[in-house]
Protein backbone atom coordinates (compact mmCIF):
# COMPACT_ATOMS: atom_id res chain seq x y z
CA UNK A 1 0.00 0.00 0.00
CA UNK A 2 1.11 3.59 -0.99
CA UNK A 3 -0.40 7.16 -0.69
CA UNK A 4 0.89 10.33 -1.77
CA UNK A 5 1.54 13.03 0.97
CA UNK A 6 1.93 16.69 -0.14
CA UNK A 7 3.95 18.63 2.08
CA UNK A 8 3.53 22.79 2.42
CA UNK A 9 6.74 24.68 2.41
CA UNK A 10 6.98 25.19 5.79
CA UNK A 11 7.37 21.09 6.68
CA UNK A 12 9.45 20.78 3.76
CA UNK A 13 12.63 21.22 6.44
CA UNK A 14 11.53 17.56 7.78
CA UNK A 15 11.12 15.73 4.68
CA UNK A 16 14.64 17.53 3.08
CA UNK A 17 12.87 19.67 1.10
CA UNK A 18 10.60 16.83 -0.60
CA UNK A 19 6.95 18.18 -2.09
CA UNK A 20 5.44 15.26 -2.07
CA UNK A 21 6.49 11.74 -0.12
CA UNK A 22 4.99 7.81 0.26
CA UNK A 23 3.85 6.60 3.49
CA UNK A 24 1.30 3.79 4.46
CA UNK A 25 -1.35 3.19 7.14
CA UNK A 26 -4.47 1.91 6.56
CA UNK A 27 -6.20 5.08 8.92
CA UNK A 28 -4.78 9.01 9.32
CA UNK A 29 -3.66 8.44 12.59
CA UNK A 30 -0.88 5.42 11.42
CA UNK A 31 -0.57 7.25 8.30
CA UNK A 32 1.03 10.13 10.34
CA UNK A 33 3.09 7.86 12.79
CA UNK A 34 4.62 6.15 9.60
CA UNK A 35 5.32 9.98 8.71
CA UNK A 36 6.50 10.57 11.78
CA UNK A 37 8.73 7.25 11.38
CA UNK A 38 10.39 8.48 8.45
CA UNK A 39 10.83 11.73 8.95
CA UNK A 40 11.26 12.56 12.89
CA UNK A 41 9.18 15.38 14.48
CA UNK A 42 7.09 15.84 11.54
CA UNK A 43 4.19 14.12 14.10
CA UNK A 44 4.37 16.79 16.21
CA UNK A 45 3.51 19.44 14.01
CA UNK A 46 0.03 17.80 12.88
CA UNK A 47 -0.87 16.86 16.15
CA UNK A 48 -1.14 17.94 19.56
CA UNK A 49 -2.50 16.15 22.38
CA UNK A 50 -2.83 13.52 20.43
CA UNK A 51 -5.59 15.15 18.24
CA UNK A 52 -5.34 17.04 14.97
CA UNK A 53 -3.84 20.76 15.39
CA UNK A 54 -6.22 23.34 14.60
CA UNK A 55 -4.37 25.17 12.14
CA UNK A 56 -3.50 22.46 10.22
CA UNK A 57 -5.31 21.23 7.22
CA UNK A 58 -5.22 17.88 6.31
CA UNK A 59 -7.38 16.21 3.19
CA UNK A 60 -8.26 12.96 1.54
CA UNK A 61 -8.32 13.19 -1.71
CA UNK A 62 -10.47 16.55 -2.41
CA UNK A 63 -12.08 16.36 1.15
CA UNK A 64 -11.18 17.82 4.22
CA UNK A 65 -10.19 14.59 7.27
CA UNK A 66 -12.50 16.40 9.58
CA UNK A 67 -15.30 16.14 7.41
CA UNK A 68 -14.27 12.52 7.24
CA UNK A 69 -13.35 11.12 10.67
CA UNK A 70 -10.67 12.56 11.49
CA UNK A 71 -7.40 10.64 12.45
CA UNK A 72 -10.09 7.66 11.97
CA UNK A 73 -10.13 8.18 8.62
CA UNK A 74 -10.14 4.94 6.82
CA UNK A 75 -7.42 5.31 3.98
CA UNK A 76 -6.86 2.86 0.85
CA UNK A 77 -3.93 2.39 -1.94
CA UNK A 78 -3.70 5.38 -4.33
CA UNK A 79 -5.13 8.14 -2.24
CA UNK A 80 -3.79 11.00 -2.30
CA UNK A 81 -3.40 13.36 1.13
CA UNK A 82 -2.18 17.13 1.11
CA UNK A 83 -1.15 19.15 4.33
CA UNK A 84 -1.81 22.74 4.13
CA UNK A 85 -1.07 25.68 7.04
CA UNK A 86 -4.54 27.46 7.62
CA UNK A 87 -4.18 31.15 6.67
CA UNK A 88 -5.90 32.70 9.27
CA UNK A 89 -4.76 35.42 12.25
CA UNK A 90 -6.48 38.19 13.55
CA UNK A 91 -6.04 41.11 15.48
CA UNK A 92 -6.00 39.96 18.89
CA UNK B 1 13.55 42.78 0.97
CA UNK B 2 11.18 44.98 -0.17
CA UNK B 3 7.48 44.15 -1.78
CA UNK B 4 6.61 46.03 -5.11
CA UNK B 5 2.91 46.00 -5.94
CA UNK B 6 0.65 48.37 -8.29
CA UNK B 7 -1.28 51.07 -7.00
CA UNK B 8 -4.23 49.28 -8.54
CA UNK B 9 -4.35 46.16 -5.92
CA UNK B 10 -3.27 48.46 -3.19
CA UNK B 11 -6.83 50.43 -3.67
CA UNK B 12 -8.36 47.46 -4.82
CA UNK B 13 -7.40 46.02 -1.16
CA UNK B 14 -7.89 49.04 0.92
CA UNK B 15 -11.59 49.13 -1.16
CA UNK B 16 -12.42 45.39 0.21
CA UNK B 17 -11.45 45.96 3.75
CA UNK B 18 -13.76 49.10 3.91
CA UNK B 19 -16.20 47.36 2.08
CA UNK B 20 -16.25 44.30 4.76
CA UNK B 21 -15.99 46.40 8.02
CA UNK B 22 -16.55 46.01 10.38
CA UNK B 23 -15.00 42.58 10.21
CA UNK B 24 -11.40 41.51 8.67
CA UNK B 25 -11.19 41.35 5.19
CA UNK B 26 -8.05 38.43 3.59
CA UNK B 27 -7.02 37.73 0.30
CA UNK B 28 -3.54 36.68 -1.48
CA UNK B 29 -1.78 38.02 -4.72
CA UNK B 30 -0.60 35.76 -6.91
CA UNK B 31 2.24 35.55 -9.30
CA UNK B 32 4.65 33.30 -11.70
CA UNK B 33 6.57 31.34 -9.70
CA UNK B 34 10.15 32.55 -8.71
CA UNK B 35 9.76 35.77 -9.86
CA UNK B 36 8.31 37.51 -6.68
CA UNK B 37 5.87 39.67 -8.03
CA UNK B 38 2.50 39.80 -7.33
CA UNK B 39 0.19 40.11 -10.16
CA UNK B 40 -3.60 38.61 -9.47
CA UNK B 41 -5.26 39.41 -6.39
CA UNK B 42 -7.46 37.05 -5.54
CA UNK B 43 -9.73 38.20 -2.70
CA UNK B 44 -10.86 35.34 -0.06
CA UNK B 45 -13.56 35.18 1.93
CA UNK B 46 -13.04 35.55 5.91
CA UNK B 47 -15.01 32.24 6.72
CA UNK B 48 -14.60 33.80 10.60
CA UNK B 49 -16.95 36.67 9.69
CA UNK B 50 -15.26 38.85 12.52
CA UNK B 51 -13.62 41.83 13.46
CA UNK B 52 -10.65 40.35 15.36
CA UNK B 53 -10.30 37.03 13.37
CA UNK B 54 -9.68 35.50 9.87
CA UNK B 55 -9.68 32.56 8.43
CA UNK B 56 -9.54 31.24 4.81
CA UNK B 57 -12.33 28.40 4.61
CA UNK B 58 -10.59 25.14 4.98
CA UNK B 59 -12.04 24.69 1.21
CA UNK B 60 -11.28 27.17 -0.44
CA UNK B 61 -7.88 27.19 0.81
CA UNK B 62 -7.09 23.54 -1.18
CA UNK B 63 -8.90 24.94 -4.45
CA UNK B 64 -7.19 27.66 -4.31
CA UNK B 65 -3.29 25.79 -3.81
CA UNK B 66 -4.59 23.38 -6.53
CA UNK B 67 -5.73 26.74 -8.64
CA UNK B 68 -2.00 28.12 -7.88
CA UNK B 69 -0.09 24.49 -8.97
CA UNK B 70 -1.76 24.67 -12.28
CA UNK B 71 -1.03 27.75 -13.17
CA UNK B 72 2.18 27.89 -12.10
CA UNK B 73 1.79 30.67 -9.86
CA UNK B 74 2.86 30.85 -6.39
CA UNK B 75 1.29 32.95 -3.13
CA UNK B 76 3.38 36.37 -3.48
CA UNK B 77 1.38 37.97 -0.54
CA UNK B 78 -1.36 37.22 1.64
CA UNK B 79 -2.90 39.74 3.56
CA UNK B 80 -5.81 41.13 5.88
CA UNK B 81 -6.99 44.16 7.67
CA UNK B 82 -6.98 44.68 11.12
CA UNK B 83 -10.28 47.13 11.62
CA UNK B 84 -9.56 48.54 14.96
CA UNK B 85 -5.76 48.27 15.67
CA UNK B 86 -2.24 49.11 14.02
CA UNK B 87 -1.44 47.32 10.54
CA UNK B 88 1.45 45.60 12.99
CA UNK B 89 0.63 41.44 13.21
CA UNK B 90 -0.64 40.66 16.00
CA UNK B 91 0.26 37.62 18.19
CA UNK B 92 -2.15 35.57 16.73
CA UNK B 93 -0.94 36.64 13.28
CA UNK B 94 2.63 35.16 14.35
CA UNK B 95 1.36 31.96 15.24
CA UNK B 96 -0.64 30.95 12.49
CA UNK B 97 1.87 32.26 9.65
CA UNK B 98 2.37 29.48 7.39
CA UNK B 99 4.24 30.28 4.16
CA UNK B 100 7.78 31.44 5.06
CA UNK B 101 8.10 32.67 1.10
CA UNK B 102 4.91 34.89 1.17
CA UNK B 103 4.59 38.53 1.92
CA UNK B 104 2.50 39.52 4.97
CA UNK B 105 0.74 42.48 4.22
CA UNK B 106 -1.56 44.36 6.80
CA UNK B 107 -3.69 47.16 6.33
CA UNK B 108 -5.41 49.22 8.72
CA UNK B 109 -8.64 51.43 8.16
CA UNK B 110 -8.88 51.91 12.03
CA UNK B 111 -11.03 55.88 12.28
CA UNK B 112 -8.69 57.57 14.48
CA UNK B 113 -6.48 58.01 11.02
CA UNK B 114 -9.28 58.32 8.84
CA UNK B 115 -8.97 59.33 6.02
CA UNK B 116 -5.35 58.35 5.50
CA UNK B 117 -4.51 54.09 5.57
CA UNK B 118 -1.91 52.00 6.87
CA UNK B 119 -0.72 49.36 3.85
CA UNK B 120 2.66 47.58 5.12
CA UNK B 121 4.38 44.60 4.25
CA UNK B 122 6.33 41.90 6.73
CA UNK B 123 8.14 38.68 6.32
CA UNK B 124 7.12 35.94 9.27
CA UNK B 125 9.45 33.54 9.27
CA UNK B 126 9.84 31.05 12.60
CA UNK B 127 7.74 33.94 14.86
CA UNK B 128 10.43 36.73 13.48
CA UNK B 129 8.93 39.18 12.17
CA UNK B 130 10.68 41.52 9.42
CA UNK B 131 9.01 44.83 8.21
CA UNK B 132 9.91 45.75 4.96
CA UNK B 133 9.36 47.95 2.71
CA UNK B 134 6.67 48.87 0.41
CA UNK B 135 7.12 50.81 -3.03
CA UNK B 136 4.21 51.02 -5.09
CA UNK B 137 4.04 51.55 -8.42
CA UNK B 138 1.47 53.38 -10.84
Amino acid sequence: MSIEVRIPTILRPYTKDQKSVEANGATLSALIADLDAQYAGLGERLLENGALRRFINIYINDEDVRFLGGLEAALKDGDSITILPAVAGGSK
Amino acid sequence: MALTISRAIVDAILEQSRAEYPDECCGVILGPVGADTPVRHKPMINAAHSPTFYEFDPKDLLALYREVDDRDEEIVVIYHSHTETEAFPSRTDIAYAGEPGAHYVLVSTREEIAPSTEFRSYRIVDGVVTEEEVSITD
